[in-house]
């Protein structure tokens, strides 16, 4: 049977592509949201953040983002690590996402996604983490990113 | 200029719950049918400030809100020594029968959210003939915790912003700004360690399952109502707990999440009006 894919969901390899571009951006995406940065004025941590097969080391100084390699990367250290699939970031991305696909917790709690490590910066900064990784979201506002 | 005030009058009630004396906080409107409303873990009654303003519910209803002990500004009982606040099936029970008791309430409709919901589902369980109707909204006999909560209540994390930032994402992702700030503020104020006291009972005490099979629906009607983005109580808990409870009648929200009465109050009014004019017709032919 010939295989016809759905034009709405990217093949796993364009989805990964997809999602990897617009975590790059997120630093400059978090300097256009003062209140993003001052919300994080306190948080300074490694982590990884990103997808299971392609986490960006990322590096958080004073609530900027300072560094962001994309890996995997040999031999370096993190506090914690955020990863969830390609395809759970492009839903969650989207301006109204689908109910458990919605929030980063959500994802953990359905296992599209994952957290790992020492989790006090994570939970400590919580609103922050989850307001950065929605930056991405095209509809939302400066000061209202949707967790 | 002529002020705008609100409906709803605030007061102090003096009670005993368990033998111990308490000061609760209540806000209550409207005439008619009583209708008790419990908020949900970690916040406070502030969460029914639109229904109570409702005055086409209020026309029928008396809507009544109350603080519980530890909450918004309810006092801890005056002879609390400081031991770790934790909320028990039996002390939560009992504070509701307390509140409607002092108040004379005859056969109150009771409505809760959250922890209000699952303890809506006791009430059915001990004390049906007691109501003329029971409410619970993201109710279910028990659901899978997906945090630790020790993280709540810890000198190293402020613990107003990560109850709110651990809340934030159960409501629907479209909700009005506004609305979704004011119900993540309640989480923000809430005193140290009494949203972690509050899910002792969520996650431990309060596991109902295996006892929902015993609610008798013809004694006292019993509704629920869940939100499509709730998903620390999830449509399918909630669906899950019905299939046990014979004449339950239960609704998937659209577009809402875990705090219905308070994150989106006009999506929430389309589906609570018609339960509550059900409710109504129901409480007329007693």
């Amino acid at each position: 049977m010939p295989h016809h894919p759905d034009p709405q969901v990217p093949e796993p390899d364009t989805a990964l592509e997809a999602v990897t571009a617009r975590l790059a951006r997120l630093p400059a995406l978090l300097e256009s949201h003062p209140q993003l940065v001052e919300r994080g004025r306190f948080l300074t941590v490694d982590c990884l953040l990103g997808t299971p097969t392609r986490p960006f080391h990322t590096r958080i100084v004073d609530g900027r983002i300072t560094a962001m390699e994309a890996g995997p990367r040999l031999m370096a250290s993190w506090r914690f690590a955020y990863r969830a699939t390609p395809e759970a970031f492009l839903e969650f991305w989207k301006p109204l996402p689908r109910a458990g696909s919605h929030d980063l917790l959500a994802l953990t709690k359905s296992g599209a996604a994952g957290l790992e490590g020492d989790l006090h910066p994570f939970i400590a900064n919580l609103q922050y983490f989850k307001d950065l990784l929605a930056l991405p979201r095209a509809a939302a506002s400066p000061s209202e990113a949707h967790p | 200029m002529t002020p705008r005030l609100e409906p709803m009058v605030g007061r102090y009630l003096h009670c005993e719950i368990d033998g111990r004396p308490h000061r609760i906080y209540f806000e209550e409107a409207g005439a008619g049918i009583p209708l008790v409303c419990l908020h949900t873990a970690g916040s406070d009654a502030r969460q029914w400030r639109h229904l109570l303003c409702d005055e086409e519910i209020t026309r029928h209803f008396r809507v009544l809100a109350f603080d519980l002990p530890f909450h918004g500004k309810s006092n801890p009982p005056e002879d609390w020594d400081g031991s770790e606040y934790r909320l028990t099936t039996a002390a939560y029970t009992a504070a509701i029968r307390a509140f409607c008791g002092a108040l004379e309430l005859e056969r109150p409709v009771v409505m809760g959210c959250s922890i209000g919901g699952r303890i809506v589902l006791n009430l059915a369980i001990d004390h049906a003939a007691e109501f003329s109707a029971l409410i619970g909204l993201e109710a279910a006999d028990f659901q899978q915790p997906w945090y630790d909560t020790t993280w709540l209540n810890r000198p190293d994390v402020h613990g107003g912003e990560a109850c709110a930032a651990l809340v934030s994402g159960l409501m629907s992702p479209d909700v009005p700004p506004a609305r979704r700030r004011e119900t993540l503020w309640h989480y923000k104020q809430s005193g140290p360690g009494v949203f972690k006291g509050d899910l002792y009972f969520y996650r431990v005490d309060g596991d109902l399952r295996g006892r929902t099979a015993a609610i008798d629906t013809t004694v006292c009607p019993l509704f629920l109502l869940t939100g499509e983005y709730d998903y620390s109580c999830a449509p399918q808990d909630t669906l899950r707990t019905a299939a046990s409870i014979p004449g339950a009648k239960v609704t998937v929200m659209d577009r809402l999440g875990h705090f219905p009465m308070s994150e989106n109050p006009e999506q929430f009014r389309a589906y609570i009006a018609p339960v509550l004019e059900e409710v109504r017709a129901l409480h007329d032919k007693q």
